[in-house]
């Protein structure tokens, strides 16, 4: 089988599976949410943190709890961080610098996993295992948490109650993460990935030279920065590391683990508002969007075009063999159109217009399928935005899911819309106006654009995954780029629970003959449509001056 | 006595319980559960799938490593792996990709460009293995081909191939009627128009994988070519037949897993291995040879 027909058999393969298990993973997750019953750990957990599971929060004390969890953890992050060397298992590492603890403990409570360090020279075992690897399970869990509430805002009517988010966190994390990170974990170490308390072995080699073989707590680590859309490597090379991703299957498994949970919550929205099929229509909006990426993006790595792979005979740097270049692009559109971030070879190298829709997929963002919980919120107001603009062309008060979109409403969409766009090209203004954060570049001319403007796309949008020639480490784009992933985060999520405050408030609207269907084929073309135009509208200009003019030179 | 407390005392107060509680479970419980279980069921491979020779760990089957002596040339018997960016070239402890753009194709003081890269290790894998290191883009002298055009727009009046350092001779003479200069490594020539050429290579023999650095920088494997292409010499060196190098580099390439994932691929330290094995002991050699061929 050539090169290309394996690629696409490989994605149908992929698909296959999405669609086999997103229904029950869907429906699973639809019952953990809205069940009324705690498990006996459950209890011990709620009693141990001192919360009444049964007392539900208005959207403003959800927000505040959210808000509240977040500070702590990024605290302790930080703490963990600064005085590792104090700790077990340090392995000799010193404290963290105070610039790189703030950027790598805000980083992971944000769920972006941007790492401005490298973790086998920076990170001692406790630090990777008891902070990092806790982070990629509750910020996932708090982003399923705040898509939730929003769900229970369309799902509910006359109320100011979202649910109460320590229950809603707590479940995410022990019902739906947890179990399956634990198999998960073991199915990767059967495939090769280290897991062990171990320091580097130091061995002679073949060529008698000598080589440190580094251990680690890194299955347990890798799944669920994969399942929670986390995208933090154990080590600097992330998933192109072979103790972090030994084989093509392992490759598989992780590309899976990826996209599994974001395109099986809209199942959980449909059955969670009591409409199947308005679930059916998020996903198949996601779904569109997601294959016209990953087959734009094999294409441009496939036909290997710019002047570098054209000399090498294939867009092959910063690739690894086992995986090829066919399944490195899927790896990098799943990674990039959800808010994940890991790789699994190095976007800097790609081909110019394959490197562009790595970052137009965060630019999107990341709504296809998006971050665990972020991806269908995103998705959802979206769709809000749609109906809006639906609306105003045949002059009707829009509605969607027998929810007036008012004046709040669409203020609250719009906010939430035009937070990344500010952040990412402010950013990118700010550090391009300077000429020294312009020396961080490590590439020439339109290539270094796209490197800063790669990297606050993705600090902004959460996603991680870095144009890694751009050395970021410095204090000023730790601090830059902390700050984009903070407002990136939490400006949003608070938007987004005011949403759902105020969509729960209201009584519903019987549906019309002028009610605009949601779930048609219709609807889902509008929304790829609006989605489309806001990308291009906003973000065009600085395409046109980085990777585009690069591809079309 | 939490019910007096104000609300967003209570709140965090609340949060900082959760932490505890959920790094104690997740970080705590979680990681250790797995270790135990993994160390249990996948003992090797929960440890790095290390290799031994000898009884000695000299690595793991899944790292890659140099095979080359402390002046950085390779070692004739041994098959090589792709070039690496980690660190010195395979260290574990500092493992990168070389970030190198696609069009990072003009050489700077102290900074060679991908390109150059490229076409100096096609150069030198061409010169190690008898085959011609010739590609697209890249002089004969084993830089990248490319010219720095003056004025940026318009015709040209001054011409320079920027990657070929004086006194070396331009790899074409004369470009759109205007003679070409070599490069002088101070100037500046930034605002030149830059023109990568072609030329008209035809075959390239030494394959992709020979020229890139991977992601990790410690790839084990190599492309099925690649192998091929070396296995002459190996055999040459090892006083082997050249069937028996073949044979044992099938014995070590694992194709797709389920027929569609990734690229098929040569383990290069393994195939190093077996061969130094088989050196030692002739008959295990054909044995094994015969075995995984």
């Amino acid at each position: 089988m050539g090169t290309t027909a394996a690629g696409i058999a490989f994605i149908a393969s992929l698909i296959i599976a999405l669609v086999l298990v997103h229904r029950p993973l869907g429906d699973y997750m639809h019952r953990v949410y809205t069940g009324t019953r705690h498990s006996a750990v459950e209890r011990v957990i709620y009693r141990l943190i001192g919360v009444r599971p049964d007392a539900e929060q208005r959207w403003g004390g959800y927000a505040r709890s959210v808000l509240a969890f977040s500070v702590i953890s990024i605290l302790v992050l930080y703490g963990l961080q600064r005085l590792q060397d104090k700790l077990l298992l340090s392995l000799g590492m010193r404290p963290v610098t105070a610039d790189v603890a703030w950027n790598t403990a805000v980083s992971f409570v944000t769920n972006t996993n941007w790492q401005a360090y490298s973790g086998e020279s920076t990170m001692g075992h406790l630090v990777q295992m008891a902070g990092l690897a806790v982070q990629n399970f509750v910020s996932a869990a708090v982003g399923m948490a705040v898509a939730v509430a929003l769900v229970r805002g369309f799902a509910r009517s006359r109320t100011d109650l979202l649910g109460n988010f320590w229950v809603t966190l707590v479940r995410g994390t022990i019902r739906v993460l947890l179990p399956f990170a634990f198999v998960g974990a073991l199915v990767l170490v059967a495939g090769g990935v280290v897991q062990n308390l171990a320091s580097p072995q130091e061995v002679t080699t073949l060529a008698g030279g000598v080589q440190h073989i580094t251990g680690g707590p890194v299955a347990s680590q890798e799944i669920i920065k994969e399942l929670g859309t986390n995208g933090g490597g154990f080590y600097n090379a992330n998933a192109s590391h072979p103790f972090e991703n030994p084989t093509s299957w392992t490759n598989w498994v992780e590309i899976f683990a990826i996209l599994v949970i974001p395109f099986s919550l809209p199942r959980t929205f449909g059955r969670m508002v009591g409409q199947v099929r308005q679930g059916g229509a998020i996903v198949a909006v996601m779904a569109v969007l997601a294959l016209a990426s990953v087959a734009l993006i094999s294409f441009f790595e496939l036909s290997a075009s710019g002047t570098v792979p054209q000399a090498v005979g294939a867009a092959l740097e910063g690739k690894e063999v086992r995986f090829g270049v066919a399944n490195s692009a899927t790896f990098a559109a799943a990674t990039t159109l959800t808010s994940t971030g890991a790789v699994n070879s190095f976007h800097d190298s790609y081909t110019p217009l394959g490197g562009m829709m790595t970052t137009v997929n965060m630019m999107l963002g990341e709504v296809a399928p998006g971050g665990v919980g972020s991806g269908l919120y995103g998705m959802l107001v979206l769709a809000v935005i749609t109906v809006f603009v639906a609306g105003l062309m045949v002059g009707r008060t829009p509605e969607y899911l027998g929810k007036r979109i008012g004046s709040r409403e669409i203020k609250l969409a719009s906010l939430y819309f035009l937070v990344t766009p500010i952040l990412v090209l402010t950013g990118t203004a700010v550090a391009m106006g300077s000429p020294e954060q312009r020396a961080s570049m490590g590439n020439g001319g339109a290539h270094g654009l796209s490197e800063v403007l790669y990297a606050f796309t993705s600090a902004s949008n959460n996603n991680g995954s870095a144009f890694a020639g751009l050395t970021a480490n410095t204090p000023w784009y730790d601090v830059a780029l902390g700050l984009c992933m903070v407002l990136g985060r939490f400006l949003p999520m608070i938007f987004v629970l005011g949403l759902a405050g105020s969509l729960a408030r209201q009584a519903p609207i019987p549906e019309s003959t002028g009610t605009l269907p949601t779930h048609r084929p219709q609807f889902v073309g509008m929304v790829v449509g609006v989605t489309l135009i806001l990308v291009a509208l906003t973000f065009l200009p600085a395409l046109a001056l980085g990777p585009l003019a690069e591809g079309l030179s | 006595m939490m019910e007096r407390l104000p609300g967003w005392l209570r709140r965090h107060i609340a949060a900082i319980r959760a932490v505890a509680v959920l790094t104690l479970l997740l970080g705590g419980l979680y990681p250790l559960a797995v270790t135990g279980v993994a160390q249990a069921v996948f003992h090797d491979k929960a440890n790095g799938s290390l290799v031994q020779r000898n009884g000695q760990d000299v690595g793991s089957a899944l790292i890659g490593q140099s095979f080359t002596d402390e002046g950085g040339n390779a070692i004739r018997k041994y098959f090589q792996s792709r070039p690496s960016a980690a660190g010195e070239g395979y260290d574990p402890l500092s493992t990168s990709a070389s970030n190198r753009g696609p069009e990072d194709v003009v050489d700077l003081p102290g900074r060679q460009s991908l390109l150059t890269r490229v076409c100096a290790r096609s150069k030198a894998v061409g010169e190690l293995e008898g085959v011609s290191g010739a590609r697209p883009y890249c002089t004969a002298d084993g830089v990248g081909a490319v010219l720095k055009v003056f004025p940026a727009v318009g015709a040209p009046t001054r011409v320079v191939s920027v990657n070929q350092a004086c006194p070396a001779t331009p790899f074409i003479a004369v470009y759109q009627g205007v003679r070409v200069e070599c490069g002088k490594p101070n100037e500046d020539y930034s605002p030149g128009r830059t023109v990568a050429v072609r030329g008209n290579v035809s075959r390239v023999q030494v394959p992709a994988d020979a020229v890139t650095a991977s992601g990790s920088g410690l790839d084990p494997h190599i492309s099925v070519a690649y192998a091929e292409l070396q296995a002459p010499r190996v055999a040459r060196e090892r006083g082997l037949d050249l069937g028996t190098v073949k044979a044992l580099i099938r014995g070590h390439t694992t194709g797709r897993a389920l027929g569609v994932m990734g690229e098929p691929a040569v383990n290069v330290l393994e195939l190093n291995l077996a061969l130094d094995n088989g050196a030692l002991d002739n008959g295990a050699f054909d044995q094994l040879a015969g075995k995984e061929g």
